[in-house]
């Protein structure tokens, strides 16, 4: 509802204990969302620090004393670790979670997009044309020569800082200067044409596959060149250093790079859960040890050390969600040599998935935070009544997602949704298509590390067809990405597939009679508000508003100003520059102006949201804050519909 | 949603009956291939492995008068699932053990799950024996690692139907489906379904309790 969310009392006075305030329980209450958005704040210059912090200390409420669970989840994000899960009231929170927005919204040209719809042959040829163009940079970046060069910068023990995530001594550059320093920059047409062009050719390839590694190593040099000439890399090796799964590449291929990545690692065997990271060239590596696993990310997309971090917890958790941490542990303590990839099999495609979201930038990773449906309050009412009306007993979680994106929650009291949990289904289901593609309805017994990462809960899944109102039938062939609709129930009753099928039907013919399906599905196929109608004749390209109490974001749409792949990921590197410079331990800053040949952008921070906003090159730092504000107004405005505040509780 | 299980028009002397059927067999053997060909008449070269389980549904006319509706579990392959089979095993009144004719092993495994359903499922459980992808034989005769001749000796020995199949030529994929429908126990099993009342879902909401669970004689699950 429109109306001020200041104006409503908090009628019990402990957040989250109120249906109303139920979502923010879902990663942890915090401050009520209403407080959020006391006075607007005329956007100061960023240069100055103190200056920006004085603005957010005195136009924003004061940051509230901090409950329980801040402060777990803020210790959460910190350690990441498997380990405080017994001490935190909750579990950790190793991921920053995403939901479907970004997905929805990247995914147009995702891999299969760019590789996979290309027949063998255009794709080889395209392939040989990027080669010829980053052969040079390729070759710079090899191996035992870059190898040599590097100085391990950052010890990594992060324990200090309270948000934990951003550790990192590169938080001061902007991260596509990483993309553009190769190149000279006397003249700036050259450069940005340069530098685009080579950024876009990068881009575009980086998700092909590779030709099949031939036996006589006749095409060795011109796949590892190619490999080399990826922007970012994961590899999990065992602590004997088995490998266990790499993001390109077969392991013949790249057992030599294997081999050099555990030499590394072998160099750090001293202390667990920490990330080791160091630079080389403009590369960054990042190795996180997590018990009897090493995760390494490898990239030249210019994250912080605290968005590697996130990223190399989120594909550990993947594993967890797989076996469970008890079951991985006994098999690497009954044989430390255990060759992990044979239980993993059949998920590789998970955690290529994860890889390729990282790769792509999601907002909701970046910002560990989910994103809602936009929805009238009273609809969204309706639909939570009757989540609440056809829960069936076993149920422990329904979601419905459309368009990727939450539609409604229903919970337990006691439990809340992890946002690292929901970020791995959200993945299975909406990214890596093996389960849409089955075509049926699902049954799919999956460990949520987050809420407990000792046991299994079974999951139905049901994709409702998007044609059509009535969903009498289930579909029968899948509906397209942006407007599916599914209905999501977990249950830790392994046998409970026919009593959550059968909360499914009467959920679904409910919805459909109050009138609720009708919502949902015009909502989805909405879309996105461009940023132009939210915030009409400004300069703003695009936003991203993060409620913190609510752990949940919203945004425009990306269309018109950044339209595919590589728009977006450029889009998105600046918004994880923005992010990591208000998120380094030493940053006080909570505004800060970022100006680069293509766009002038702003994050804000305040303890109740962040916020960050782009506009083109031209345009004034008076109109960007002038555009900052008139967001907030908005979010002012509408934010009972587009953040779930309260969710169905039950 | 009306109830789900087509009542046929009602027409006098019209017979359907509803049963389970679980697939079951060694990873990659194109179990959901088969399935995605037989309930949607599609086929992928490239197919994810299966993640859990899936259930769908497909419904086939035997003859003017009867039809049989089919609740398959498309079950995973992967060795991590092995212990959630009986869940879905248990109460389906046929099976079809898939193994891949080019590949030896995924025999070996298909015997293996025929021995334990003759021990752990429903008694009277109809099982058909499927060696898939018979296209690459056709092709390339030297691809073949199990001769039909010895598949089809030990699916008669053990009591199974037996179908060299297609799922990517659809060749055999509704025979085989076909054949298991007849010998499935309509007559009692439509007998049941009308007197039991038609809302399946009403029927099937309980758990090991649920109405198919101790079938004697391959009652209806409906
Ligand atoms: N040529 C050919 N390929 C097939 C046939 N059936 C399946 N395949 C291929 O074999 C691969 C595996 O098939 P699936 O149907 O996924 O196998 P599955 O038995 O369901 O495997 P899991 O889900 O892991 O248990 C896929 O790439 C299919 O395209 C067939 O009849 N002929
Ligand atoms: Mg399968």
């Amino acid at each position: 509802m429109p109306h001020d969310g200041n104006a409503q009392p908090d009628s019990t006075g402990a957040v989250g204990s109120t249906p109303e305030n139920a979502a923010a329980e879902i990663t942890n209450a915090l401050p009520k969302p209403g407080a959020e958005h006391g006075p607007l704040v005329n956007v100061r210059d960023d240069n100055d620090a103190n200056n920006g912090l004085d603005v957010s200390r005195e136009l924003t409420p004061p940051p509230l004393p901090p409950r329980p669970g801040q402060l777990d989840l803020l210790g959460d994000r910190d350690h990441g670790s498997l380990q405080i899960r017994k001490k935190a009231s909750r579990p950790q929170l190793q991921t920053r979670p995403t939901t479907a927005l970004s997905r929805a919204d990247v995914h147009t040209q995702n891999h299969r997009d760019i590789s996979g719809s290309r027949s063998p042959g255009s794709r080889v040829l395209s392939r040989k044309q990027s080669y010829a163009t980053l052969g040079r940079k390729g070759s710079d970046l090899d191996d035992s020569g870059s190898l040599r060069s590097y100085a391990p910068t950052n010890f990594g023990d992060e324990t200090e800082s309270l948000l934990g995530v951003m550790n990192n001594q590169h938080a001061t550059t902007p991260a596509w200067q990483a993309l553009s320093a190769q190149l000279e920059r006397d003249n700036p047409f050259e450069r940005s044409f340069h530098t685009e062009d080579f950024f876009a050719i990068r881009m575009q390839h980086e998700f092909d596959e590779f030709d099949e590694y031939r036996k006589d190593g006749a095409n060795e040099e011109q796949l590892l060149n190619e490999w080399r000439a990826r922007l970012k890399h994961f590899f999990i090796l065992s602590s004997s250093g088995k490998p266990i799964w790499s993001r390109h590449g077969d392991d013949q291929l790249i057992s030599n790079y294997i081999g050099v990545v555990q030499t590394i690692i072998s160099f750090y065997q001293d202390k667990d859960n920490n990330l080791r990271t160091f630079t080389a060239g403009n590369v960054r590596f990042a190795i996180l040890m997590k018990g009897n696993l090493n995760l390494v990310a490898i990239s030249k997309l210019g994250e912080s050390d605290g968005q590697l971090r996130t990223q190399l917890e989120s594909l550990y958790m993947q594993i967890l969600s797989t076996l469970t941490l008890p079951s991985m542990q006994k098999m690497f303590s009954n044989r430390p040599s255990t060759d992990l990839r044979r239980p993993l099999q059949g998920t590789e495609v998970l955690l290529d998935a994860l890889a390729d979201g990282f790769t792509r930038g999601s907002p909701s990773t970046l910002l560990s935070a989910l994103e809602c449906l936009k929805l009238r309050k009273s609809h969204r009412t309706v639909i939570n009544n009757t989540l609440l009306k056809t829960r069936s007993p076993n149920l422990l979680y329904g979601l419905l997602v459309g368009g990727g994106r939450l539609v409604s929650v229903v919970r337990p009291k006691k439990h809340s949704l992890h946002p690292g949990d929901l970020h791995l289904i959200f993945n299975m289901l909406f990214e890596a298509g093996s389960v849409k593609a089955g075509g049926g309805e699902n049954w799919i017994p999956l460990c949520l590390p987050g809420f407990n990462n000792t046991g299994y809960l079974y999951m139905y899944v049901s994709f409702l067809s998007s044609s059509g109102e009535t969903a009498e039938e289930r579909p029968t062939t899948p509906a397209g990405k942006e407007d599916e609709l599914a209905v999501i129930l977990i249950s830790a009753n392994k046998e409970g597939f026919y009593e959550l099928r059968q909360m499914r039907d009467d959920l679904v013919e409910q919805l459909q009679r109050n009138g609720s399906m009708a919502v949902i599905r015009a909502a989805v196929r909405r879309g996105h508000p461009s940023v132009q109608e939210i915030v009409p004749g400004t300069v703003l390209r695009h936003f991203i508003y993060k409620s913190r109490g609510n752990v949940q974001f919203t945004m425009p749409s990306f269309e018109p100003h950044f339209h595919g792949l590589v728009a977006r990921r450029r889009l998105l590197s600046l918004y994880h520059a923005l992010h990591a410079s208000i998120h380094t331990r030493t940053a006080h800053l909570k505004i800060q102006h970022c100006v680069s040949h293509d766009a002038i952008s702003l994050a804000w921070e305040t303890p109740l949201f962040e916020l960050y906003c782009v506009a083109g090159p031209n345009a004034s730092r008076d109109a960007l804050a002038q555009g900052a504000n008139k967001v907030i107004r908005w979010i002012r405005r509408e934010e009972e519909r587009v953040f779930i505040i309260g969710g169905a509780v039950f | 949603m009306a109830a789900r299980p087509p009542q046929q028009g009602g027409r006098p002397g019209a017979r359907f009956a509803q049963f389970k059927l679980v697939l079951l067999g060694e990873s990659a053997v194109g179990k959901s291939s088969l399935v995605l060909r037989f309930v949607k008449d599609q086929f992928d070269d490239y197919r994810e492995s299966t993640i859990g389980a899936a259930f769908l549904t497909q419904t086939i006319a035997l003859d003017e008068s009867t039809t049989v509706k089919f609740e398959i579990w498309d079950t995973a392959g992967q060795e991590r699932y092995k212990s959630l089979a009986p869940m879905y095993y248990r109460n389906a009144n046929c099976a079809v053990v898939v193994y891949d004719i080019t590949q030896a092993s995924s025999l070996d495994k298909a015997k293996a799950w025929v021995k334990e359903l003759q021990r752990q499922a429903n008694e009277n459980i109809i099982i058909a024996l499927a060696g898939n992808k018979l296209d690459l034989v056709t092709e390339q005769p030297d691809k073949r690692a199990v001769q039909t001749s010895d598949a089809e000796a030990y699916a008669q020995e053990a009591g199974l139907l037996f179908f060299e199949t297609s799922a990517k030529t659809a060749e055999n994929v509704k025979e085989l489906f076909t054949a298991i429908a007849k010998k499935l126990p309509i007559e009692q099993a439509s007998q049941r379904g009308m007197r039991a009342g038609t809302r399946q879902g009403v029927q099937l909401g309980g758990r090991s309790e649920a109405p198919g669970t101790q079938t004697g004689a391959g009652a209806c699950n409906c």
